[in-house]
């Protein structure tokens, strides 16, 4: 496992060359502290082995928004740089969605909403008891719309799978908003929840790393209320 | 077929670690002795189609090798897009078990009918479609596919013929061989035993497959001939096969009738699957009509001298 941490310009400079935009465009950015935070302190992977049984399992069901992810899979080593220059070009291993069978440390291929977190699911019952890992997939708040997500998130609260965690990010692009809070929908199935923010990056490890022994884990990232991470 | 696969499940278990069962409620019950013997591995995820797709891909990402089972409505048109993503665009396996083929549920109506599934699965790369036509059919193809990382659905009927006919492999087997310039009649899964009968004392050859995608397409050429005169019975919707014959039989002049559930209406009646089957052109006398058109065109064919022909069901395979 790599420990070195990753130094956010570094990454947002390699998000840069996926978005080819030099001002940080806030939708690309949106999941990336969530990403890098979980890179640099939360997930057991090794990019020399990326298909290690045991490895934890970073599933990215917002599939449309791969920058980030791609940006901290590059900088940990799991493929070439190099790869971000041409993102979604005819010899480019990088689509504007992810394809698993394309890139090392992509865990599902995505794109269409509402798919990453059924998989997830279904990864955390295959390797519960059977591995040490545990899989954390990320979806958005906008995502949440699809009637799938809800299927699994009563899936998982009712099977009580605690290798299992659900990160919303929520930078409010839901257009009908959700009334009581996004928490309250994974709370009332048996989900153990946490509101937090991506002001620093301590909180949200300490987020993203808190297990529950008997339940799965939301955490509910609101991205609108700091405009850039405290390092 | 559907009690031979939930009794198969147990031995399956046994044999293959890897395996488990995905369930949406339906067979949950009758596999409560099974789920008992084999804790954890028998999943039944409620009436939550798409999640059992979902949670069968992220099953077969871990390593596992799930059989997913409901009614065909529900397995394959509710969830076709899990399909598509969470099992193909990953590039993983499952094996797929339906039952309620086609007009089965003929007193549920059309919401438990899915005469369309073999098409709509067949239209996804990488699957395999088996149409078992009797039970130790199901069984063989259960315990071969368990072995697998493929792409399987199992399409269970009701349905059934007197024995087993189906080659392992899925190829072609000559159920009542002639002439090989006399028409073929090619029956898949459990049409087989209506199509024998349709066709006691016509001039034709009789073929079956329980294994329509892929098609053998060599074993197809090989048998129809240079100039084909070829009937397709399906239970499943008319045409489903049409493609893959038409691409088998590019090369040579061919005329091709494809017998099975009609795709421009919905029969809006309950009854019996029988009566469904009268009803499609899918009984004896039905199939019998469409084989005598395409044999219409070939003076002599129609009828055998001397009463039933003596080939039928004394096969060679």
């Amino acid at each position: 496992m790599t420990t070195t941490a990753l130094a956010p310009d570094r990454v947002r400079d390699l998000v840069a060359r996926v978005t080819g935009d030099e001002k940080h465009d806030p939708s690309a950015h949106s999941t990336l502290d969530v990403v890098r935070v979980l890179y640099d302190r939360v997930l057991h992977v090794d990019p020399d082995r990326p298909d290690d049984p045991d490895r934890d399992r970073f599933v990215l069901s917002k599939g449309h928004g791969p920058a980030s992810t791609y940006a901290v899979l590059a900088a940990r080593g799991f493929f070439p740089a190099a790869w971000l220059d041409d993102v979604a070009s005819w010899s480019s291993r990088l689509g504007h969605h992810p394809d698993r069978t394309l890139v090392p440390g992509i865990e599902i291929g995505s794109g269409s909403l509402g798919h990453g977190l059924p998989l997830a699911v279904g990864m955390a019952i295959g390797l519960r008891g059977r591995s040490p890992a545990r899989v954390v997939v990320l979806v958005g708040d906008a995502e949440l719309d699809e009637g799938s997500n809800a299927e699994a998130i009563q899936v998982a609260g009712r099977f009580g799978l605690a290798n299992l965690t659900c990160v919303v990010v929520d930078n409010h692009s839901d257009g009908y908003g959700w009334p009581g809070g996004i928490a309250a929908r994974f709370a009332v199935e048996g989900w153990t929840t946490t509101d937090v923010d991506n002001r620093s990056d301590d909180r949200l490890a300490a987020a993203l790393n808190r297990r529950d022994a008997d339940r799965p884990t939301a955490v509910v990232v609101d991205t609108t209320r700091g405009s850039e991470v405290v390092a | 077929m559907r009690a031979r696969f939930y009794a198969e499940l147990d031995p399956v278990l046994a044999a293959h670690p890897d395996v488990d069962v995905v369930l949406a409620v339906i067979g949950a019950g009758n596999l409560a002795p099974v789920a008992a013997r084999h804790p954890g591995r028998v999943i039944d995820v409620g009436i939550r189609e798409q999640a059992m797709i979902g949670v069968a891909g992220g099953l077969a990402l871990t390593g596992r090798r799930p059989i997913v089972h409901t009614y065909a409505p529900f397995l394959v048109e509710r969830a076709y897009e899990q399909l598509k993503l969470d099992l193909g665009h990953q590039d993983v396996g499952a094996i797929l078990v339906s039952i309620g083929a086609s007009f089965d549920a003929s007193t549920e109506g059309r919401t438990h009918q899915a005469p369309a599934d073999v098409a709509l699965v067949s239209a996804l790369p990488g699957w395999t479609v088996h149409v078992p036509g009797h039970p130790d059919e199901v069984a063989a193809m259960l315990h071969a596919e368990a072995a697998t990382d493929r792409r399987v659905y199992l399409r269970l009927s009701t349905g059934q013929n007197r024995r087993p006919w189906a080659a392992p492999d899925g190829r072609l087997v000559t159920i009542r061989p002639g002439p090989p310039e006399d028409p073929l009649v090619l029956a898949v899964g459990p049409m087989l035993d209506t199509v024998l009968e349709a066709t006691a004392d016509l001039r034709v050859r009789v073929a079956y497959t329980a294994t329509p995608h892929p098609l053998d397409a060599a074993g197809l050429r090989s048998l129809a001939g240079p100039t084909p005169v070829l009937a397709v019975v399906e239970p499943s919707l008319e045409g489903t096969s049409a493609a893959a014959v038409a691409a088998a039989l590019a090369d040579r002049p061919s005329r091709v009738v494809h017998v099975g559930v009609p795709r421009d209406a919905e029969l809006r009646r309950y009854g019996s699957a029988a009566d469904h089957a009268a009803a499609h052109g899918l009984d004896a006398a039905g199939v019998r009509r469409r084989v005598e058109e395409l044999l219409g065109a070939r003076p002599g064919l129609l009828a055998a001298p001397g009463g039933p022909d003596p080939r039928a069901v004394s096969p060679s395979r």
